[in-house]
């Protein structure tokens, strides 16, 4: 019961206080609740005033792009992985892992003068490209895991069928690893909406995301306006969890 | 599957793997080698081209890099293993529960989706020294003013960062754990009550053997991500002594380019030992549940 408790907390009393702080007018100290309330902060968010409806769009369309693409790339690589053996294949998982497990700064910085080179730095693409480090390994991890929870023999029996190779995919392999695959692309869409430093590096500053205008206001000093952007920001990311979580049917 | 090109198992195979791992090594392994080779003198913004291992020695030399890693490996140690051990109580006391509900898994999952910045600005919100927290202490009339509220942000020991990864990552093992703990059941501990073992013996020598591979390979994750995550202890630390990350980034970003492949280097090792943990961390699940995949999986 306490842990139930617990768990609850620490859903929901980040969020109520996000909100409860960006709806409070002229909370100083000491007060413990709100003197006033206000829609000021909301309103400015959402006014053309702020960045923030342009680095809205530009956050959806770098994670959606990064998305598509990362799942593009490792739904190849985990068949592969999930269901052969071969010499090689301890290597290619660690070369997999590395990139999800290690910081990208140091990748970063390295690209960054790579890029610089290519004309890709202060664009939407260099911007994409530099979260794919990050996201390309989850997915194809998740996706690794999907698919060694599926028999490949059950292709094979469709095919032997008569069913062509779309149909399988289409009928057999890809309601097997809906769920998984679910799961790669919130994953992949997570990374890249939340990734600050890697598109500070690499968009120059130029290409404004959620969380570089956000952290802007969380220093700059209206908490008001820096609480409303938080739940803009973390709003997106939980429905694609929540969503995620209640479209699968077991557990994990 | 997709190509009607007859070929060899062994060349379609690393065909298909080559998308990914492509973009890994172009970008990722591509990314550190110039990170390696700048730190090492080439491609300088100052123009010059030839190897020296001048920026780590000025490393070694540097007492902010000494503060910054002796910060990093504590706060990332300590959040590992309070998280963990949070983790394991909660995970421990859900078990009933997840067993029956799906809710339970659901409401883990929203602390692990939100943002780590936004996560972060609503600590600051009750940890601040105007913050809840304190204006609660003024109340009760343990304070006077703000300044008397002890630091927790922007403070010497990072307690505010500390709180924040205990609150991202305790879910994050928990969820693991009990995933861990579904594929299980609990015959065993049934098992040891049927023969007369105590709560505390199955505890210890039963179920704690048995989660112990999810615990531990997570715990990995967590410490290897803290130890290099940036954003949290951007907004909640103080500028000396800052983790590593941080310490890495103001340099970068200093004005003054020859302080560029000295930030690299700091970033390059940094990356090093996480890599090493990674590394570790697949000999150990590999150990633990002798599985040919990560328990991530």
């Amino acid at each position: 019961m306490a842990a139930l408790l617990a768990i609850g907390g620490l859903a929901a009393i980040p969020l109520i206080l996000l909100a409860l702080r960006s709806l409070a007018q002229a909370w100083y100290w000491p007060a413990l609740s709100p003197p006033a309330w206000s829609v000021r902060a909301w309103r400015y968010i959402f006014s053309g005033a702020a960045d923030v409806l342009p680095a809205l769009g530009a956050s959806s369309v770098i994670a959606l792009t990064v998305t598509l693409l990362a799942v593009a790339v490792a739904l190849p690589a985990a068949r592969v992985l999930a269901w052969q053996e071969f010499r090689g294949k301890h290597a290619a998982l660690f070369a997999l892992l590395a990139p999800a497990l290690t910081p990208p700064l140091a990748a970063t910085m390295g690209a960054h003068a790579l890029f610089l080179r290519y004309g890709l730095t202060d664009t939407t693409l260099g911007v994409v490209l530099i979260h794919l480090i990050s996201a390309v390994p989850y997915a194809t991890l998740m996706l690794t895991g999907s698919f060694s929870r599926l028999d490949p023999d059950y292709e094979a029996q469709a095919r032997t069928l008569g069913a062509r190779a779309f149909d399988v995919w289409l009928r057999v392999t890809f309601p097997a690893i809906a769920p998984g695959l679910a799961v790669a692309a919130s994953f992949a869409f997570l990374i890249s909406w939340s990734q600050y430093l890697t598109t500070l590096l690499i968009g120059g500053g130029r290409i404004l995301t959620l969380p570089l205008i956000l952290v802007g206001f969380q220093r700059g000093g209206d908490e008001a306006i820096a609480a409303a952007l938080s739940l803009v920001f973390l709003a997106p990311a939980a429905i694609v969890a929540f969503s995620v979580a209640r479209f699968l049917k077991e557990g994990k | 599957m997709k190509l009607r090109i007859p070929m060899k198992p062994a060349a379609r195979r690393w065909l298909m793997l080559s998308p990914a791992l492509g973009v890994i090594g172009v970008l990722f392994v591509g990314g550190l080698a110039l990170a390696a080779a700048q730190s090492f003198g080439y491609f300088a913004p100052t123009g010059e081209n030839a190897f020296t291992l001048r920026h780590y020695a000025a490393l070694s030399d540097d007492r902010e890099v000494y503060a910054s890693l002796w910060l990093t490996l504590k706060l990332a140690t300590l959040a590992t293993v309070i998280s963990a051990i949070c983790a394991l109580a909660l995970a421990l006391g859900l078990r009933e529960f997840a067993r029956r509900s799906r809710a339970v898994n659901m409401l883990l999952q929203i602390p692990l989706s939100v943002p780590h910045l936004a996560m972060a600005g609503a600590l600051i919100t009750v940890i601040a020294p105007s913050g809840l927290l304190a204006r609660a202490a003024y109340v009760i009339g343990l304070i006077r003013q703000p300044a008397d509220f002890p630091a927790l942000i922007n403070d010497r020991y990072g307690a505010g960062i500390l709180l924040a990864y205990v609150l991202k990552e305790t879910p994050f093992i928990a969820l693991m754990t009990l995933a861990l703990l579904a594929r299980l059941g609990d015959e065993y501990e049934q098992a040891a009550r049927v023969l007369g073992a105590s709560a505390w013996q199955r505890f210890r020598h039963v179920t704690l053997p048995l989660v112990a591979p999810a615990v531990v390979s997570s715990s990995l994750i967590v410490f290897a991500f803290i130890f290099g995550a940036f954003e949290t202890p951007f907004i909640l630390g103080r500028p000396y002594p800052a983790m590593l990350s941080v310490v890495a980034q103001q340099r970068y970003l200093d004005v003054n380019l020859a302080a560029r492949p000295g930030a690299i280097a700091l970033a390059v090792i940094s990356a090093l030992l996480t890599a090493a943990l990674a590394w570790a961390y697949l000999r150990l699940t590999r150990a633990f549940i002798g599985l040919e995949r990560p328990f991530i999986l």
